[in-house]
């Protein structure tokens, strides 16, 4: 576990407690002594955030944390992501932007150690609930990568595999045409369906995996730092293009830029690693305060710069 | 597909997250499928050693154990001297490993080390050919050309003799060592050769000093492995070794002998009559547990070395 | 070094010293001698083929058609290999329909599916050790097995199952090799759109691998063309087909062409010698050809990817 062994966190799901830490008393524990302070701060926008989450959530996390094997790499993350909005998740790296992100689509299933506890409510239901489909959860939660991963396969199959394999019964050349012309690809590649769409540029493929993530209506777009292995041009189209969609979906997106956090998102989450290399929400807010009147030290030195 | 929930306050229910049952049954269906293919490799490992036990104890139970000690290897004289089958086993794998363990672990070198990425994209293939080539065609070669082109004219040893079949061998298990220890030095970090041609080191010192003992332990199981195909090795044996009808217990490379397996093809050929002979059909099994559990514990101690060389690097 | 540097400009010196590997004898030794050992290996393969063609060579000049058209024979003059050719086309059809089907579907539970548990590792390691159990225990296997407990007799069925049984361990290593060069990143892409496991599978995993697969079933049907050992043990030596009707070739005795090379080798006369060199010919242009087509599959897909 942890290596101070410290006896962490609020387990909301006493009878199933992490490998490890079966040690600890089941019932609900203490929090940890030492980030007092960060805790303090975290407090008011976390009210505010619960403000934002009666009326249009889309995600309500509670206490989650997740855990390769023993190891956590996300603590205790309660927050809410609300509706039509891009949130922003920035912080340093390894601090589990990845993880938490991929516990929103049950991406992380496929990891064999990968575990969570707490919850999180996509809509009201339990995503890890007994019943629930991963395979229907990403069909509604879709997903962009940090490397623009197209099929080694044609671009129309890049975009119709998706409705295919979900039993879309409809119009596919139109719903194809569609998903690309949301993603801002159509102009470039309407001419070369039929050509591979591993022969794109960098910056275009990465929109042929947004509208092949569109293409099966989800009703969420996760992006894992979208642009980190593109140009500056093609950065900015992205992002262009994540305000429109935006009026049909929300948008939740990690990334380690800062600029592009403050340009893109209307809400930011700050996450940092504590002493036990698990990454927690130091605090989260509409953007325009964050990177204007951070509550908190730790989010100030981060966004200027003088992080580590 | 569902709604995409766009309107503000659309609720969603549990059984909204779920896939069509239709979808779901045949998800698992393929997973089982799968699953049974899998388990298939452990019913046949069961089987294995269950049909070669069954018989193998049954023989020994019935065995009168002096026959285990006799003159030779005549089972249908029920003479069943264990030793000398396996002295044979072991002269003629000594003799293919003395070929095949500098020509198999010289080619490794050369093809890793001193081969351009041109004439390496030839040779492979051309070892690979080599490995591709049937037993029973190396067994008639070394009948027809090996015994009468080298080694009669150098020893006056008899046409059938275990020397031949020993040479035969070792070409056939050559590619098998050259291709496993070419891959142990391929693992080789490239950083390490790099190390001692900074310090000045020539090619050579590097193969020899850095490279090699960097891959030893695969070296080692490339080895091991060899050993073990040769024990196994058939064919070439059962042509032209010469121990068709039986042998005596012989040291001697250049004479006649009887190999485990060979002395297994012999009973099996006599196909019919196996049955009714005594223990004949049995011994057959006990032969081949023999076997199974010799080139099984190679196999394991060659896999032992391959870990060492994956927790290396 | 033992050139005399002094006759040298200072420059010349410089290069030679570069250049001093051309003068380490031992080095150049080694080097002659590491080559040497690959050469021989290889010799002796242009010496096996040089001398087996020959050998046949009086057979394909007087009676080709005849030789690959007819029955077995005592007689060498009408002795031929059509029994061996049918016999072991539909021993491939058997390891084919067998092995490549069972051997894929474990690979790809082990690969896609198995989570690292320690019962995958069990058959993991249970299959790279069956892998390398010698073939002719497979033979007794089959005898046991499929001959005696099933009852099936001296068959062709026998036969083909056991030579499937033989090369499964081999597909599913190879299969498994194949699957996992499939970056992960395209398994996410297709999980991350709301594919079901086996939809990744069917529509990428596989399409992906396939060349890999492909080559690598091809080689170990290869190896099942040339296996000997086994079939002897699982009675294909005496026997021929005695009808050509498919139920009569399934279910009585038969033969196949390495087992005809085994029995002829046998046989003293010069005649047979000839006779089994050409049988050999034949045995190995199949094999190197289907070695030749798999690996020209594997270099030309390995360029793309
Ligand atoms: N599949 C995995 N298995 C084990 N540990 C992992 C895995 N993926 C990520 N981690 C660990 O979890 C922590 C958070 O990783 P990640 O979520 O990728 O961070 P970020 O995206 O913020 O850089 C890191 O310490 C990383 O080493
Ligand atoms: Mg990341």
């Amino acid at each position: 576990m942890t290596e101070s062994g410290d006896p962490v966190t609020v387990d909301t799901h006493p009878n199933t407690p992490p490998m490890g830490e079966q040690v600890h008393d089941s019932a609900p524990t203490i929090r940890r002594v030492d980030s007092a302070a960060a805790r303090t701060a975290e407090r008011p926008a976390s009210e505010g955030i619960a403000a934002l989450a009666a009326d249009n959530a889309v995600f309500e996390l509670d206490e989650l944390s997740c855990y390769y094997g023993a190891f956590r790499a996300v603590r205790d993350i309660s927050l809410a992501i609300p509706q039509n909005q891009i949130t922003a998740i920035i912080g340093p790296s390894g601090c589990g932007k990845s993880t938490l992100l991929r516990s929103f689509n049950r991406m992380n299933d496929l990891v064999d150690t990968a575990r969570i506890t707490g919850s999180i409510r996509y809509h009201g239901v339990d995503l890890y609930a007994d019943g629930i489909d991963p395979v229907e959860v990403r069909r509604r939660i879709g997903m962009v990568f940090q490397k623009p991963n197209p099929f080694p396969k044609s671009i129309y199959d890049n975009v119709a595999f998706g409705p295919r394999v979900a039993g879309f019964r409809g119009d596919m050349d139109q719903l194809v045409e569609s998903s690309l012309r949301r993603a801002a690809l159509w102009d470039e590649v309407k001419d070369k369906l039929r050509s591979p769409g591993t022969a794109l540029s960098g910056g275009q493929q990465q929109r042929l995996c947004i509208a092949r993530a569109i293409a099966v209506e989800p009703d969420v777009i996760l992006m894992d730092e979208p642009c980190s292995a593109l140009d500056p041009i093609a950065t900015l189209r992205i992002e262009e293009l994540m305000r429109e969609l935006k009026e049909k979906y929300t948008i939740v997106i990690v990334t380690h830029n800062m600029q592009q956090a403050a340009r893109a998102s209307d809400l930011t989450a700050f996450l940092t690693m504590g002493d036990d290399r698990a990454g927690y929400l130091v605090e989260m807010g509409a953007t325009d305060e964050i990177f204007t009147r951070p509550q908190h030290q730790l989010t100030e030195d981060y966004i200027t710069g003088r992080f580590g | 597909m569902g709604g995409a929930l766009t309107e503000r306050g659309t609720s969603l229910v549990p059984s909204d997250l779920q896939i069509a049952p239709a979808r779901r049954r045949r998800e698992r269906l393929i997973r089982s499928f799968f699953l049974a293919a899998a388990g298939l490799s452990i019913v046949i490992s069961g089987a294995i050693v269950l049909s070669l036990l069954g018989n193998a104890l049954y023989f020994l139970v019935h065995v009168d154990p002096s026959a285990l000690f006799t003159d030779g290897w005549f089972p249908r004289r029920g003479m069943y001297d264990i030793a000398t089958i396996v002295a044979g086993t072991l002269v003629i794998s000594g003799v293919a490993m003395l070929v095949a363990a500098p020509l198999g672990l010289g080619a490794a070198v050369y093809l890793s080390e001193y081969a351009s990425a041109r004439s390496r994209r030839l040779l492979k293939p051309a070892l690979e050919i080599l490995a591709s080539i049937p037993s029973v065609v190396l067994g008639f070669f070394a009948l027809t050309w090996i015994s009468p082109n080298l080694v009669q004219p150098l020893t006056g040893a008899p046409l059938s003799n275990m020397a031949s079949a020993g040479l035969a061998v070792g070409i056939l298990i050559t590619p098998l060592i050259a291709s496993i220890s070419e891959d142990a030095l391929h693992a080789v970090p490239s950083y390490l050769r790099e190390a001692a041609y900074g310090l000045g080191a020539r090619r050579r010192t590097t193969s020899l000093r850095v490279v090699v003992p960097a891959a030893v332990s695969g070296i080692i199981a490339a080895l091991l492995l060899g050993v073990s195909r040769a024990i196994g090795e058939t064919m070439i044996v059962a042509i032209a070794a010469g121990g068709t009808g039986g042998s005596l217990f012989e040291l001697n490379p250049l004479e006649p002998g009887q190999t485990m397996t060979a002395a297994m093809t012999a009973l099996a050929i006599g196909s019919d009559s196996v049955r009714g002979e005594a223990l004949t059909f049995e011994s057959l099994f006990f032969v081949g547990l023999l076997l199974f559990a010799i080139t099984l514990g190679l196999n394991l101690l060659s896999d032992a070395f391959v870990r060492r060389v994956r927790s290396q690097y | 070094m033992t050139a005399p540097v002094q006759a040298l400009s200072a420059r010349g010196v410089v290069e030679r010293r570069l250049r001093s590997d051309g003068g380490d004898r031992l080095g150049l030794v080694l080097q002659v001698a590491l080559l040497l050992s690959l050469l021989i290996s290889l010799g002796v393969l242009v010496v096996l083929i040089g001398d087996i063609v020959v050998r046949s060579l009086p057979v394909f000049a007087e009676r080709p058609v005849d030789f690959l058209g007819s029955a077995l024979s005592s007689r060498p003059a009408r002795a031929g290999i059509l029994q061996g050719i049918l016999g072991s086309v539909l021993l491939m059809g058997f390891v084919a329909a067998l092995a490549l089907p069972l051997g894929i579907g474990a690979a790809v539970y082990l690969e896609e599916y198995a989570r690292d548990t320690r019962a995958a590792r069990l058959i993991r390691t249970n299959i790279r050790n069956l892998a390398g159990v010698p073939a002719i225990v497979y033979g007794l296997l089959g005898l046991a097995v499929f001959v005696s407990s099933l009852g099936l007799g001296r068959t062709l069925v026998a036969g083909g199952l056991t030579l499937a049984v033989l090369v499964l361990p081999v597909v599913v290593i190879t299969t498994s090799e194949a699957l996992r060069a499939v970056p992960a990143t395209i398994r996410e892409a297709a999980f991350g759109v709301g594919a079901t496991r086996w939809e990744t599978i069917r529509s990428h995993v596989l399409p992906y691998a396939a060349p890999g697969i492909l080559t690598g079933t091809i080689l170990s049907l290869a190896r099942a063309f040339g296996e000997t050992a086994p079939l002897l043990m699982v009675g294909a030596i005496a026997g021929t087909f005695t009808s050509t009707a498919i139920g009569d070739m399934l279910t009585g005795s038969y033969t196949a062409l390495p087992t005809i090379v085994y029995s002829w080798s046998g046989q003293p006369q010069d005649e047979f010698r000839a006779l089994t060199a050409a049988a050999i010919v034949v045995l190995m242009v199949v094999i190197l050809l289907v070695n030749a087509s798999a690996i020209l599959l594997r270099n030309r897909y390995d360029r793309k990817w």
